[in-house]
């Protein structure tokens, strides 16, 4: 079972709750969570656990061979991402910019741009006893998020059996990469604040998994603030609303100090019950 | 000696654009011939990645030998104009074309 934890926009508590739901699932059966915010990973400021395993993560790229160009152009006309161009004589790949869609190198009348492995990142394992957490982290510099998101889905579908359950904190926004985080995913949890802004984002959001045709449900983060538009909306839409995380001093000053919260207030590990019993409901009619 | 500089318009009166790879427009002078010209650049507004780069190609195409902007090229575009040799020099913004000029010759930029 893969569950992402999504959101339109960034700081609206998507960490907070992956972090809590997978611990907290964790207390009775195996959990991966996996931080996919590859750009600025932040959940393992909440995770104690060991490092486990460690490697580097590739992605192809062209190199010139100067021996070989004819200097024709072509390259540099193929590219969508401007990351193959022609100065004068000299033919400069931008490895930060490449997709590695192989188009050039293909496309290449003389094979002077054979595409050769370039590191982007590195993935890091951690375990603390039934939580496993994960964390990409693309160097500094590169811009690709897709390609590393997409190797890290790999690894954890080959190094996790099916029964365990993964959690995946998707990045913030609703663009290529959190589409990659999203695409295997069984269920979504969409966060929101009950704002203008969170609304605005939210709608952006449900139409991005409607377009997946995604299961889906919504997560109320700060409840009490701003309006009843986001309430009224779910209901209207028949998106199911799994939880209403109360807008509460006490879950904001453990947030801050990097604790969980589910283990000191009762209010928060109610709601966190009620995601898990929907998912549970998900996971018996899916069998 | 042909200078360029990123603009929001064509004439000496246009306000300078701050940003390197998304700038409006190329505006160059040729000191020489006393001539202005400009390229239009807003296409890059379609590109969602890679205006640096692709900006500073075209400006390699041009071929001045000094670049006046405001914030400064990023890293990939800053990759690229190293390779050109073109002189850059940054800092102008909230000002004119001509402004930027009369700074740069008083060795003000
Ligand atoms: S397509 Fe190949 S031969 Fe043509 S300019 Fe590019 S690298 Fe050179
Ligand atoms: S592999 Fe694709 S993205 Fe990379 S430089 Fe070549 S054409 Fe551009």
């Amino acid at each position: 079972m893969k569950i992402a934890i999504a959101s339109g926009k960034g700081g609206t508590g998507k960490t907070t709750l992956s972090s809590n739901l997978a611990s907290y699932l964790a207390e009775h059966r195996e959990v991966v969570l996996t931080d996919m915010d590859v750009e600025e990973p932040n959940s393992g400021l909440f995770i104690q656990a060991d490092l486990k395993h460690e490697e580097d993560k590739f992605k192809m790229v062209p190199q010139w061979v100067e021996d070989k160009c004819t200097l024709c152009g072509i390259c540099q006309k193929v590219c969508n991402f401007h990351a193959v161009i022609q100065l004068g004589t000299m033919i400069m790949v931008l490895p930060e910019l490449c997709h590695g869609c192989y188009a050039c190198s293909e496309l290449c009348p003389e094979s002077a741009l054979p595409m050769i492995p370039k590191k982007m990142g590195k993935l890091i394992e951690f375990r603390s006893d039934n939580l496993h957490f994960i964390e990409s982290r693309l160097d500094i510099g590169e811009e690709q998020a897709v390609p590393l998101i997409r190797q890290t889905r790999n690894y954890i579908d080959k190094t996790f059996p099916d029964e365990v359950i993964k959690i995946y904190d998707a990045p913030p926004g609703t663009s290529c990469p959190v589409i990659e985080v999203t695409k295997d995913a069984d269920f979504v949890i969409l966060i929101t604040e009950p704002t203008p802004f969170g609304f605005h984002d939210l709608k952006l959001a449900v139409e991005t998994m409607r377009k997946l045709d995604k299961s889906f449900g919504v997560v109320i983060n700060r409840d009490g603030i701003g309006n009843n538009d986001v309430m009224d909306y779910s209901e209207a839409e028949k998106i199911p609303l799994l939880a209403k995380i109360p807008n509460d001093r006490i879950i904001a000053e453990f947030y801050s100090k990097g604790q969980l919260i589910y283990k000191e207030v009762p209010a928060f590990r109610h709601e966190l019950d009620g995601i898990i019993a929907y998912i549970k409901t998900l996971k018996d009619l899916k069998q | 000696m042909k200078i360029a500089f990123t603009t929001q318009g064509t004439t000496w009166n246009s306000a300078m654009d701050p940003r390197f790879g998304r700038t409006e427009f190329l505006l160059m002078y040729d000191e020489e011939k006393d001539e202005l010209t400009h390229y239009d650049n807003r296409d890059t507004a379609k590109d969602a990645h890679g205006a640096g780069p692709k900006t500073a190609q075209k400006l390699f195409e041009l071929n001045p030998e000094v670049l006046i902007t405001g914030n400064g090229p990023g890293g990939n575009a800053a990759a690229v104009l190293e390779k050109t040799g073109i002189k850059i020099i940054v800092g102008a913004t909230d000002m004119t074309a001509q402004e930027a000029y009369d700074k740069y010759k008083k060795g003000e930029l």
